[in-house]
This record gives C-alpha cells, sequence and structure tokens, in this order.
C-alpha cells in the first residue's frame, strides 16, 4: 500500500499537490519527523534548497530522511531544489546550484526523453547535473545535458513538470 | 524556447512560497540571512526605520553593493527602485539579479504612472493596500504582490488592514458585479474574472510592512499570506541572527504556537517601533 507524502517546509507544495489531485493519488503534507512514519513516497518541491535544508536539519527531520534513502524504504522524487537536495542525501549526482543561470535566463523549452513523448520543461535558475555515476539513468536530457535522473529510488528532475501541468513523471515515479 | 514569459516571471515567485525575503544592507547580513533561512534577500542601502529616521530622498542603491550581495549567496536577490523609475529598474536589469520591488518606501520618482512592468524580462513584485491597487499593478506586468503595510514602524496594524482588505474585496466579486469592478479598479476584465475564478490573486502574495516578531510573522501567515518580507525588524533588532532564524521558523511553524512559544524566547529588543499617527511620512499612501 502506497502512501505519499509531499515536504512542505516551503515552495511549490500546493503545484505538487494540483498534480497528485489529478493523479487521484492520496497524500499528506510532511512537516515532522513524525509525518515521514509510514510514508513510501516523498515528494520534495521546487524552492530554495537552502531554506529546506537548514529547517530540515533544525526539526531533526534530515538524518531519518537520509537513512530511510540509504536502507530504500522510500522512494523520493526531487524538483529542482529538491533533486539540489537529493544529490546531498545519498544520489551520486552531483550539481551546479543555478547552472542555467540567473532569472534572466530563466526558460521553458522542449526536453528529448524515450520515455516522455513531447515533453517540455520549466526551467527557473535551474540547477545542472554537472556528473552521475554509473548507476544513475538518464530518463531525459536538454541540449544533451541531463535533466531527469534516476537511481534506484530516487528520481532528480532539474526542471518544473508541477507547473505546466505534467503529470507523467509523478506517474512514473508512483508507478 | 521561451524566456521571460510571465510565467517563468511568477513561476520564480511560487518557489518562495511559504518563505520569508529579508532586507540586508551589506554582503554580511546578506549571509546571516541565507544561513538563517530566508528564501531571498531584498539589497538596499538603508533599512526602512533608517530611511524614515535620516529623512530626504531615498533612492536605488549603489549597483556595487548589489552586485556584492549578488556574489556572496546562491539564494535570489531581489532589490528596490523608486515607483515610476523605470531607469532605475534598466539598471537592475542589467546587473542580472532575480527581482525587482518598485517600492513606495523609497520616494517616488512619478506621482502619476507606476513603471510598465511588461516592458522589462525581469520580474516585478509591487505593494498594495487594496485589490484595486493590486490588479493594476498585475495589469501593469507584476508577477507577485506584496502589501504595502507600514515600513519601518514595527507596527503590524497596516499590513493586517491591507490583508484583510484585499481578501474582503476578492471575497465581495460576484458573477454579477465582475464589469462594475474592473471599471471602479480601472482594469480589464479579465483580470478581475480571474481573481473572481480563483478566489485569489493570480499570483503570489506576500505579506510586508511592520513585521518585527516570530509571532507577527505566523499570524499573516494564519491570515493567508503565502510569505513574508521583513525589512528593519532583522538588522533594526538587537540580535539580527537569532531573530532571522525565529522569523524563519514561525513562518513554516505558523499554525504551532509552541513553537512560536520557543522561538519568541530571549530574543533580545525588537527593532525600534513607532505609532503611526504620529508618523511624519506615510509610505502606504505612495
Amino acid at each position: 500500500m502506497k502512501k505519499i507524502g509531499i515536504l512542505a517546509i516551503q515552495g511549490s507544495v500546493i503545484e505538487h499537490e494540483k498534480i497528485l489531485k489529478k493523479l487521484n493519488a492520496d497524500y499528506y503534507l510532511v512537516r515532522t519527523k513524525e509525518d515521514l512514519s509510514s510514508l513510501t513516497h516523498l515528494i520534495i518541491p521546487g524552492g530554495e534548497s537552502t531554506t529546506m535544508e537548514k529547517l530540515l536539519r533544525t526539526y531533526n527531520i534530515w538524518d531519518i530522511l537520509q537513512e530511510k534513502i540509504n536502507v530504500k524504504s522510500l522512494n523520493v522524487f526531487g524538483t529542482c531544489a529538491g533533486a539540489i537536495l537529493l544529490s546531498k542525501l545519498g544520489m551520486d549526482i552531483e550539481i551546479e546550484r543555478n547552472g542555467f543561470g540567473s532569472q534572466l535566463h530563466s526558460f521553458y523549452a522542449d526536453i528529448e526523453s524515450d520515455k516522455f513523448q513531447n515533453l517540455k520543461g520549466v526551467f527557473i535558475r535551474a540547477p545542472k547535473f554537472t556528473s552521475h555515476s554509473n548507476d544513475v539513468i538518464v530518463l531525459a536530457t536538454y541540449n544533451d545535458e541531463p535533466v531527469l535522473l534516476e537511481q534506484n529510488n530516487m528520481l532528480a528532475c532539474g526542471f518544473h513538470p508541477e507547473l505546466n501541468d505534467e503529470v507523467r513523471i509523478h506517474e512514473w515515479f508512483l508507478r | 524556447m521561451e524566456q521571460n514569459t510571465f510565467e517563468l516571471k511568477s513561476g520564480l515567485a511560487q518557489m518562495l512560497k511559504g518563505g520569508v525575503i529579508m532586507d540586508v544592507m551589506n554582503v554580511e547580513q546578506a549571509k546571516i540571512a541565507e544561513a538563517a533561512g530566508a528564501v531571498a534577500v531584498m539589497a538596499l542601502e538603508r533599512i526602512p526605520s533608517q530611511i524614515r529616521e535620516d529623512g530626504g530622498v531615498a533612492r536605488m542603491s549603489d549597483p556595487n553593493m548589489i552586485k556584492e550581495i549578488k556574489k556572496a549567496v546562491s539564494i535570489p536577490v531581489m532589490a528596490k527602485v523608486r515607483i515610476g523609475h523605470f531607469v532605475e529598474a534598466q539598471v537592475l536589469e542589467s546587473l542580472d539579479i532575480d527581482y525587482i520591488d518598485e517600492s513606495e518606501v523609497l520616494t517616488p520618482a512619478d506621482e502619476e504612472f507606476h513603471i510598465e512592468k511588461n516592458n522589462f524580462k525581469l520580474p516585478f513584485v509591487s505593494g498594495c493596500r487594496n485589490l484595486g491597487e493590486a490588479v493594476r499593478r498585475l495589469h501593469e506586468g507584476a508577477a507577485m504582490i506584496r502589501t504595502k503595510g507600514e515600513a519601518g514602524t514595527g507596527n503590524i496594524v497596516e499590513a493586517t488592514r491591507h490583508l484583510r482588505k484585499i481578501q474582503t474585496e476578492i471575497a465581495a466579486l460576484t458573477e454579477n458585479n465582475l464589469e462594475e469592478k474592473a471599471k471602479e479598479y480601472r482594469v480589464p476584465v479579465d483580470i478581475i474574472k480571474m481573481v473572481f475564478d480563483q478566489k485569489k490573486l493570480p499570483v503570489v502574495m506576500f505579506v510586508a510592512g511592520g513585521i518585527a516578531t516570530p509571532a507577527d510573522a505566523a499570524m499573516m501567515m494564519q491570515m493567508g499570506a503565502e510569505g513574508i518580507f521583513v525589512g528593519s525588524g532583522i538588522f533594526g533588532a538587537q540580535d539580527p541572527q537569532k531573530m532571522a532564524e525565529a522569523i524563519v521558523k514561525a513562518t513554516m511553524n505558523f499554525d504551532k504556537p509552541e513553537i512560536i512559544a520557543e522561538v519568541s524566547s530571549g530574543l533580545g529588543k525588537t527593532m525600534k517601533s513607532l505609532e503611526i499617527d504620529k508618523l511624519e511620512t506615510r509610505y502606504a499612501g505612495r
């Protein structure tokens, strides 16, 4: 039985809620370590990764999250800031924050993917994935740069599917 | 590829929701704000309480200072321009920062027109006291709205008034009065229709102006704010680092009084506060 949570410290929480509602998936908002207890799936939304990391550590959620990811008892999907946090929580990816530039360079563009046809992505001060281990599968690219990557129970997305009603990546995460 | 669209401009504000944006006056303060968990910083030479004390004309900050702050932090950097001063906005855009605040805290440069914000690539946040001001700013291209409150006073009462006023006026929209309200607010009816359909502004709305304590921030969040701007409340306080962390925690835990109690303990003196009736200049009317 799936139990889905959205990390609700700050950021694009409502936007992820809207996608899950479209998929008729029940979910919980996660703001304490107790909220994590029986989750099978966690979405870490877009937002500011420094803010989220600081508060996750302050409220002792960070270590528990790291442990659950490590023993694969929790599947985690991070968009933008969420992907940055995944790189620190155990995923074998290297990230350059704001790698695509500041707000003036934010963009909306077509993304190459064999898995998802006609995929478009909203990139806002987006991070770049500069390297990854062989264990990591690249599911989508933009200009030959990886933008959607998966490693076992971790799915990292550099763009914001929650901003343009793209439900397929959430569907994939919850498969 | 599309760039600088309204969706990308308002999209950045969506990422800031639930967070605290802090006024900072130098690199050191910007780093304190970032470490405390701010989602963005507002770079300016003088916090509003100092502008009040100094008097005179308040303008856009030194570009050098803004650039230094931009280099020092990874979170978004915002900066203020005078109302109507489109050249100050052009200058900020050339600095490649992330958001422009067309702010009543600075001395207005044009008493008739605000900046035509649709002409810019960078997104703007604008202040308002009521729904009419909010939708006029949206029509000009603002991608984020904040209440004006009364900056530099440490007094939350005006922010409360503005937030409640906007909510009351949104609730008063009906199927039948949209045309009339569009005329009254001097905007095209499709903007009013959008507000009516969503039962909220079609962009993110933060509260600003007078937030001085963690409880102030939590009160605004409980009343429906989507995030908080703190101007003088942090670097005008006795212990800015502690105050910054406390306001961030209270904003996240706005519905948990026991956490607000904990973070409100031993904060030292808050910023110097002012009675609004005794002010020489009320910024909110600008």
